[in-house]
């Protein structure tokens, strides 16, 4: 049942037989549970999950119908160390990327400094629109998700910062409020740190960056509507917080305010939570074919009349260019050692990079510079020949939009599949938020990829989540 | 609230009503198929519920054939239909769906699971079987839709604009359902009050859970203006045209926004006329001149509500 391929760490096992003290307590309840009900299980969150409308929508084939992410009942476990770790290092990560944005909008220190080439500012993501301007509190990324893989037991690497509107929180709330459900005797076995505050945390940031002066300030959800892959979390979130869900007609602008139409007539908004790309949010200041945005918005925005979280032109900082300075920019902001690694990365701008890539195309990943959610990515020990040779031209095209890392034995965690329980790669996306405070709920987006050997994680990929657990541990102070 | 939203909550409503008014139809047309005299074709029984529906040129535009197969596909599966009950069940969950926010939890899982279980209908073959279970789950579904927003939901404006939905397109189907079932069982207007069929009769009343009512209220034969003067004004029938005004009414009253002057004014109007109005009056101006007036003026009202809350803009 355990097995597994040597060369990967297990979160689980340690051999087929062995297991690691953290699962031990988990490991001996799963042995008394039979398969079919382990099967059964599922197929009832399967139910729920379908009836709760917990959905996303696909892009492309199959376009316009609703599919759900599989959702494996069996958890990922992190001790309470080890996610001190983590969350020391991803907030340290948010603090660190959130000065640099504050700073390549202003004074560019880090440019002055050497650390950054000076090629940032001819970058898409750069907005110059945002030079010179204040943005409450300094913050950018009011949330960030941090992508977070395993090679060993105390090997993490941060894959990726997400920091434009990462999205799968939702699920990170949803399946543990299922595992509750589904399995109510395990949460009487473990003591799991809770993480159902998340909606809570965020209103509570999300009011502390309006303008000052803005007594009980409005905070609203900007979402591109039902049709977005996305819109189960914009109501999900919208809903646990409180706040107004609102599409671009929704808001207009007046007199350096935005105001959202209501029944009572116009409302002053303050805060803008918006799950739309900068490139939409205002056809007058950006993609003027835009019908999601709001004409006139990031005039407002830029005056100070409204916020916007998170705010325009964090893209800069989470393109896999940049990625390669956080480690740098850590000590240069924060004078601090990076708690978390980065994964080593070829840059292909580099002739020395580029020439070892091209000849190691079969073992690395190769990404887009811009890419995100699995698209546009070469995944050399799964891809064939032939989709080596077109990457190979398209990286000969222009090799500065891409970068190429080592394939990364990314950890494998037990997994129910169909033909029984089988170790599946699985990676961790944590939410740090920033507000007068950086912080994280204690858990994550555990995701899955589901099929054999498959190192693509993403839901649109035909990835899958897990519920992530951690573990309070008695001996140590308290888990934020 | 936002516009949009109670535009959405409204809509649903109105859909989810829709729908149970199109499977009462169905369901009395197909039962009186059972019992009809030779004296009725095919044709003949089910042209009035295309009438109801408003629909009978698009239907002649897409069907050869005016047979109860037909009808009945039409009117309960038909997507091309704007207003068969696939189209009004889809329609009200993707309103739902774009306001899932605006409601409880278990009011949209209610709709979600309802269209869910719409699938199980989808590509059988009705008019052969399953019919009269096909239109008791479409009722069921409205009433447990009705039951569970009644149950669960804050009373405030959301609730209110769904209500008004709810309230507004029942009397429009009440409305319509009286006039063409009246105009086809008394073609002139000297038979008013004369002989007529029990069984269409008391169809007509099944089709609005009324028949019972009118038992208990009348404890006589079935005349046709007491059926009329059932579904027209009395207030404690409550899929008449008055309770749905006295619904009406209430929830204008009960919207916190200020707006609403005209909407106020144009509903009170209408509920003077079904408060203070006497049935033979209506019938000697006739019922169905009223019911037409009535239609004009409730949908002119539907009107107003969309242009004063629903679609602001500008503002």
């Amino acid at each position: 049942m355990a097995s597994q391929v040597k060369s990967f760490f297990d979160e689980m096992y340690t051999s087929e037989t062995d297991v690691r003290a953290l699962y031990a307590n988990y490991a001996n309840w799963l042995k008394n549970v039979p398969p079919e009900q382990l099967e059964s299980k599922r197929k009832e969150a399967e139910l729920l999950f379908r009836r709760v409308g917990i959905t996303f929508n696909v892009y492309g084939e199959d376009a316009g119908t609703e599919r759900l992410i599989p959702f494996d009942v069996i958890p990922r476990l992190l001790s309470g160390k080890e996610w001190q770790v983590l969350s020391k290092g991803a907030i340290q990560r948010v603090r660190a990327l959130n000065m640099f944005l504050e700073d390549i909008y202003h004074g560019r220190e880090i440019i002055k400094a050497g650390i950054v080439s000076e090629e940032i500012l001819k970058h898409d993501q750069y907005r110059p629109e945002m030079f010179g301007v204040d943005v409450p509190a300094g913050i950018y990324a009011h949330i960030a998700g941090i992508d977070i893989v395993r090679t060993g037991e105390n090997q993490f690497y941060v894959l990726e910062d997400n920091l434009r509107t990462p999205s799968g929180v939702s699920y990170m709330l949803e399946d543990r409020k299922m595992m509750m459900r589904l399995f109510p005797e395990l949460f009487r076995r473990y003591a799991i740190a809770p993480v159902e505050h998340y909606p809570q945390v965020l209103k509570d940031n999300l009011r502390a960056v309006a303008q000052k002066g803005v007594k009980d300030p409005t905070v609203v959800l900007l979402t591109p509507g039902a049709y977005n892959s996305a819109y189960f979390e914009h109501a999900f979130l919208a809903q646990q917080m409180g706040v107004e869900l609102v599409e671009g007609q929704d808001l207009f602008v007046r007199n350096n305010a935005v105001y959202m139409r209501t029944t009572d007539g116009p409302k002053r908004v303050d805060v803008i939570y918006r799950r739309l790309d900068d490139d939409y949010i205002d056809p007058l200041a950006f993609n003027p074919d835009s019908m999601l945005g709001v004409p006139g918005l990031f005039s407002v925005y830029r005056n100070g009349g409204v916020t916007l979280a998170n705010a325009v032109g964090t893209g800069v900082a989470d393109d896999k260019s940049t990625y390669i300075r956080v480690p740098e920019m850590i000590k240069f902001y924060l004078g601090e050692a990076p708690i978390l690694e980065n994964v080593p990365t070829y840059e292909l701008t580099k002739s020395d990079d580029l020439a070892y890539v091209l000849a190691h195309l079969a073992e690395l990943v190769v990404k887009e510079v811009q890419g995100s959610g699995g698209y546009g990515m070469l995944v050399g020990p799964a891809a064939s020949q032939k989709e080596i040779a077109d990457f190979r031209d398209r990286i000969l095209a222009d090799p500065s939009n891409y970068i190429a890392q080592p394939t990364l034995a990314l950890s494998t965690c037990p997994t129910l599949v169909e033909k029984g329980i089988a170790p599946r790669h699985v990676d961790l996306r944590p939410f740090v938020l920033s507000g007068e405070t950086v912080t994280l709920v204690p858990g994550a987006l555990c995701r899955v990829a589901m099929r054999e050997g498959s190192l693509v994680v993403n839901s649109s990929q035909g990835g899958g989540t897990k519920d992530t657990w951690v573990l309070q541990d008695h001996d140590e102070e308290a888990i934020c | 609230m936002l516009s949009r939203t109670a535009n959405h909550l409204y809509w649903m409503a109105r859909y989810i009503e829709r729908a149970e008014n199109m499977a009462r139809i169905l369901d009395v047309t197909a039962n009186m198929a059972l019992v009809q005299s030779e004296s009725m074709s095919e044709a003949d029984l089910w042209q009035p519920a295309l009438e109801i529906s408003g629909n009978v040129e698009h239907f002649e535009a897409h069907y050869k054939e005016l047979t109860a197969s037909n009808v009945i596909h039409y009117l309960a599966m038909d997507p091309e239909n704007p207003s068969s009950i696939y189209s009004a069940l889809q329609s009200a969950r993707e309103n739902a769906r774009s306001v899932r926010v605006a409601m409880t939890s278990e009011t949209w899982e209610n709709i979600n699971s309802l269209w869910l279980e719409f699938g199980q209908f989808e590509g059988k073959n009705l008019a052969q079987e399953g019919l009269r279970e096909f239109c008791d789950w479409v009722k069921a579904r409205s009433h447990l839709f009705r039951g569970v927003s009644f149950g669960t939901m804050l009373r405030d404006d959301a609730f209110q604009f769904l209500r008004l939905g709810t309230f507004i397109e029942r009397a429009d189907n009440t409305a319509r359902l009286l006039d063409v079932k009246y105009h086809l069982l008394l073609p002139n207007q000297e038979e008013v009050g004369g002989g007529v069929d029990y069984y269409e009769w008391s169809a007509l009343l099944r089709s609005v859970s009324a028949f019972q009512a009118y038992q208990k209220i009348y404890n006589d034969t079935i005349v046709p203006w007491r059926v009329a003067e059932l579904l027209v004004l009395r207030k404690d029938m409550p899929r008449s045209l008055h309770a749905c005004f006295d619904e009406i009414t209430v929830i204008l009253k009960g919207l916190t926004t200020a707006r609403h002057v005209e909407c106020k004014r144009i509903a009170g109007e209408i509920n003077a006329s079904l408060l203070y109005g006497r049935m033979d009056h209506i019938f000697q101006n006739g019922l169905h001149e009223f019911l037409t007036e009535f239609i004009d003026r409730n949908c002119h009202l539907g009107q107003e509500i969309q242009a004063t809350f629903l679609n602001i803009y500008a503002a």
